[in-house]
């Protein structure tokens, strides 16, 4: 183990480095630059043995990502925003490709008007390609997530990519204590990729070829399947990893949410936020809980459902809109406590658009308009009215 | 029967590395490039095919005509896949191994030239091959930056035949400082196969462009679809060259260019065409031919 | 190798995870998209290899003379047309 003290895009390049990859393409886009500058600089100083082409759009990251990847090579990439909107075709492909790549995205607005702030419309707006999503609260969980994210997609169950999700500047730009895991260790931890099915001359296979109705549908449940199996692998792979290296890791973290009468249901950096502001509410007598998602795809419902079970009003907090409905988070949410026919006031705050500081100070006017309204709608919180 | 008799006249190497049964029309001049390069380039190979009459050729899933590794995906990604593929099988070191992106005049010329930009410009060891059929077969016959000026097509309808001129990618790709681009015509077998063994041996970005006439879209008799490739080369509408570090060389120069007519009227895509539209033809083919005349003079060796 | 095997998958479980094939297209006999077929007179034959060269299939063998594989011959007609020698007929299919 080693300490160091980086920014969330340097933890992303050194999860990369750690989990010694062996092809990174990639585009720069801010605010995920210092990734891509990082792993440059690591490439090309020999600290990491891989390839590192620098093509010309993200569409071309992603899709040489696959290249290497189908040819059995682990591989790695990083985008934000519009870059991963761009990616957007290919990031269906890929995992329909069964192709376990990880990619840390800088979560950003997306334009216009220009916005290089924190903003989830970015991955939220590609929820469905069949990524499984993980929102990372702070630099360590960055270069962890990036460490598990292999030893999961890669899986032979499983062979779904992985996207990490780290809010743009809170974490991209910030500087933080990370511990890093020694190269031996990590071996012991995530073996060498080894699909079964690759491009290689002595086993010769056509991948991706034309599908008819007759069979096209069975592929597509097979990846759901992947996906709900997944939840399991990423519980044991938290819990193998919190055994070996101390940190444990769940699809959700429930902090005092057993007697919370209000439970915050958050994500990314604003967890951190709403646990501090929790512990300053109890102090002041309000018996207010927070639970962390972390993963929200595959959406982790019966963990959902166990943590809000008896919580008076459920807040959930989004940083993106679905135009015309609400947030993601708090629609999936609410869709797994319907799925228990769980019927529990529920609110949805929306908060921090295009970085817009959620401070203490947010998350206290969140939990008092809960407190203050009827619910089951969306507030907007931090607007100038 | 004469048990002494010569065995056949083999101008190509005989092994088939690409099977039957494969979903071609009849005639396909695609098929024909595929069947040529495979045979040159050997089963230590690695393809990716973009959107393309490929996607459909191959055959559709659990069956492949190919019988190599090949990887299908997205319309505009043929070269950024084959990149990812030759640096990623170099970064565990396989350094062997042919990569070669397969891909048609739309997913080349048009959708697909940035990521072909970018490969040709790191000089990524790879080969690109674009069978040119000059429009969007697949999808139904529609116009694309290949098709000829005159062409009739599903999008330049009779009325509104294609104005314009082709969009000349091979010098664009020259002008990326490449150490490898070669014109190939399906009719000139063993031209072809020559170019494409020396494409294999070559560190870099090698651009083969095939001239693969299309029956269906061209609205053409099957049965001249060497035919019709030959007389490209014949009249100068798609003359035989390499171009080996910016060195442009001949492969085959005609005595005498025959006149395009001869070419067009064998297709009922140029049917339409008034004595003026073909002189016109005629006179940017002459153009043409000469311009890269002068280039085999100037950069020639 | 069987080029001629057949895969079948029947259920969910027993599909690969990802479209990854497995067969060749031999599996495919193309024989019915002949509308007329090619029928190489020996006698005239030269043995000169054309007609196998420009095959698009290929479904004729590189045999003096060379035979066509009528499994798969599609009729296209090329190797009528390339014959140097007008060796090969067009005869009309009967069904």
């Amino acid at each position: 183990m080693k300490k160091v003290v980086i920014n969330g895009d340097f933890a992303a390049s050194y999860g990369a480095l750690s989990a010694e990859v062996k092809f990174i393409a990639a585009y720069p886009i801010t605010p995920q630059t210092l990734v891509v500058e990082k792993l440059s600089e690591l490439v090309s100083d020999g600290e990491l043995k891989a390839s590192f082409v620098k093509v010309e759009s993200e569409h071309s990251a992603m899709a040489a990502c696959m290249g290497a990847e189908a040819a059995g090579v682990r591989s790695f990439t990083a985008t934000s925003s519009q870059g991963l909107l761009l990616m957007s075709e290919v990031l269906h492909w890929s995992a329909r490709a069964r192709l376990p790549i990880v990619m840390s995205n800088v979560n950003r607005a997306v334009g216009p008007g220009w916005s290089i702030w924190a903003d989830d419309t970015d991955s939220i707006s590609q929820r469905d390609t069949g990524w499984m999503q993980v929102y990372v609260e702070n630099n360590q969980e960055v270069y962890d997530a990036i460490l598990m994210g292999y030893k999961i997609s890669e899986d032979p169950g499983i062979l779904l990519p992985t996207m990490v999700n780290l809010d743009a500047f809170f974490l991209s730009h910030t500087s933080e204590i990370v511990e890093m895991i020694d190269t031996e260790d990590v071996r012991k931890f995530l073996p060498p990729y080894d699909p079964k099915y690759k491009l290689d001359v002595n086993d010769p296979h056509a991948f991706g070829a034309l599908t008819s109705p007759e069979y096209y549908y069975e592929f597509t449940v097979k990846i759901h399947k992947a996906m709900i199996k997944a939840k399991r692998k990423i519980q044991e792979v938290g819990k193998e990893f919190g055994d070996k290296f101390g940190r444990y890791y769940d699809m959700t973290e429930a902090y005092k949410t057993e007697d919370a009468d209000i439970i915050l249901v958050t994500h990314g950096t604003i967890a951190g936020t709403a646990k501090e502001t929790v512990d300053r509410l109890r102090a002041e007598g309000k018996k207010v809980g927070n639970l962390k998602i972390r993963y929200l795809r595959p959406f982790p419902d019966e963990q959902v459902y166990e943590h809000l079970k008896n919580a008076k009003k459920i807040v959930v907090v989004d940083r993106s809109i679905s135009y015309g409905k609400e947030g993601a988070f708090y629609s999936e949410t609410k869709a797994s406590l319907f799925d228990y026919n769980l019927f529990v006031p529920t609110y949805g705050m929306i908060a921090g658009l295009g970085g817009r500081d959620v401070s203490i100070q947010t998350i206290r006017e969140i939990v008092k308009t809960a407190e203050d309204n009827e619910p089951n709608k969306i507030f907007f919180i931090g607007e100038k009215k | 029967m004469n048990q002494e008799k010569k065995k056949l006249t083999i101008t190509i190497p005989e092994e088939e590395i690409m099977q039957a049964g494969h979903l071609a029309c009849q005639g396909c001049g695609a098929a024909i490039a595929m069947r040529y390069a495979l045979k040159a380039l050997g089963k230590d190979i690695i393809l990716d095919f973009p959107a393309c009459c490929w996607s459909v050729i191959d055959g559709p899933f659990p069956y492949s005509a190919t019988q190599v590794p090949l990887f299908h995906t997205a319309f505009e990604t043929a070269a950024a896949v084959a990149s990812g593929i030759t640096n990623g099988i170099q970064a565990i070191g396989n350094d062997h191994t042919t990569v070669m992106a397969w891909a048609g005049d739309g997913g080349t010329f048009d959708i697909g030239i940035q990521a072909l930009s970018g490969a040709a410009e790191r000089n990524d060891n790879l080969i690109y091959t674009v069978y040119d059929n000059e429009a969007y077969m697949n999808t139904g016959i529609q116009r694309s930056s290949a098709t000829p000026h005159g062409a009739w097509t599903t999008t330049t309808p009779v009325k509104h035949f294609k104005k314009g001129e082709k969009k000349d990618i091979d010098s664009i790709l020259v002008a990326h400082g490449i150490p490898y681009l070669a014109t190939t015509s399906i009719a000139y077998a063993e031209d072809m196969v020559k170019k494409y063994k020396r494409a294999k041996e070559i560190r870099g970005t090698k651009f083969m462009h095939v001239f693969a006439p299309c029956p269906t879209g061209w609205k053409s008799d099957p049965a001249m679809t060497v035919k019709l490739a030959k007389l490209a080369v014949e009249t100068g509408v798609f003359p035989l060259y390499e171009v080996v570090n910016g060195k442009y060389k001949l492969s085959i120069k005609p005595k005498e260019l025959k006149p395009v007519e001869e070419y067009l009227k064998l297709q009922g895509r140029f049917k339409h065409l008034q004595k003026d539209d073909i002189d016109y033809i005629q006179k940017k083919v002459i153009e043409k031919w000469e311009i890269l005349l002068k280039k085999v003079e100037m950069f020639g060796e | 190798m069987d080029k001629e095997k057949k895969y079948e998958f029947n259920k969910t479980e027993e599909y690969p995870k990802m479209v990854v094939s497995f067969g060749s297209t031999l599996t495919n006999k193309t024989a019915s998209w002949r509308t007329f077929k090619p029928v190489i007179n020996e006698d005239k034959c030269i043995g000169c290899g054309i007609c196998w060269k420009f095959c698009p299939e290929p479904a004729i063998t590189p045999t003096n003379p060379p035979k066509i594989i009528y499994d798969y011959c599609k009729g296209c007609g090329i190797c009528i047309v390339e014959c140097p020698v007008n060796a090969i007929d067009k005869v009309d299919e009967k069904r």
